[in-house]
């Protein structure tokens, strides 16, 4: 068997049950198709960088799959005729790796680095207030004066 | 030697040797700094990325794109 990542965009007005729910429905078509999931991961819901279907905002998520090559073909199938999905997207890889993906891993240290772009104004992108990056800008001013 | 004056020399890949990154289509953070402001892929005689890498970092893009991680078009 092979090994294949699919990464699944649900829309965004779903609930957290509702989502758990599609990731088991998906799940078991796999298992049923003699396939295995080694390892699902949620990253929640996040706003997509251009609209999709009218939606501006979605849930994704992520299943790491053993199966065979018949098994990804049906759940491709049933991610195409589902509603809820919006898009999806099946790679296959050489291992599964069992650490979380870096989605996960920079979620977490998002908040604690300091931002690296010198430039004090708000993002487009940007939820948090814009003084957070004030300290930095004033320390590049500076090295650049004494050149 | 001194005969070129704005001679920089040439940067090494980024992708290549000891604790290079790797090249995955979910890290937007990475592949953000091989997109230009409007979106575009980067060339790689900018980005000094071997011919090799480009073209994995082209295809992460590319995915990233597609999974609305990254934009086509920023306007």
């Amino acid at each position: 068997m092979a090994f294949y990542e699919s990464v699944i965009i649900a829309r965004q007005d779903l609930s957290a049950q509702q989502i758990e729910g599609l990731t088991e429905q998906m799940t078991a078509v796999v298992t049923d198709n003699g396939g295995k999931v080694e390892k699902t991961e949620q990253w929640g819901l996040r706003s997509i960088a251009y609209r999709i279907k009218k939606n501006r905002k979605g849930h994704y998520f992520q299943l790491s799959i053993d199966a065979p090559s018949k098994a990804v073909a049906e759940l491709e199938r049933q991610l195409g005729l589902n509603e809820d999905v919006l898009r999806s997207l099946t790679v296959s890889i050489d291992a599964i790796d069992m650490e979380p993906s870096v989605v996960l891993a920079s979620k977490g240290a998002r908040d604690e680095r300091p931002r690296r772009d010198h430039d004090d104004r708000p993002r487009r992108d940007d939820k948090r207030p814009a003084p957070a990056a004030a300290a930095a800008p004033a320390a590049t001013d500076s090295k650049e004066g004494e050149a | 030697m001194a005969g070129r004056p704005f001679f920089r020399g040439r940067k090494s890949c980024p992708f290549t040797g000891p604790n290079a990154p790797t090249i995955d289509f979910r890290d937007t953070k990475l592949l953000s700094r091989y997109v230009s402001e409007r979106g575009k892929i980067v060339p790689s005689r900018i980005t000094a990325v071997s011919n090799k890498k480009q073209r994995e970092v082209a295809k992460a893009i590319k995915r990233a794109r597609y999974l609305g991680l990254l934009p086509y078009v920023i306007k």
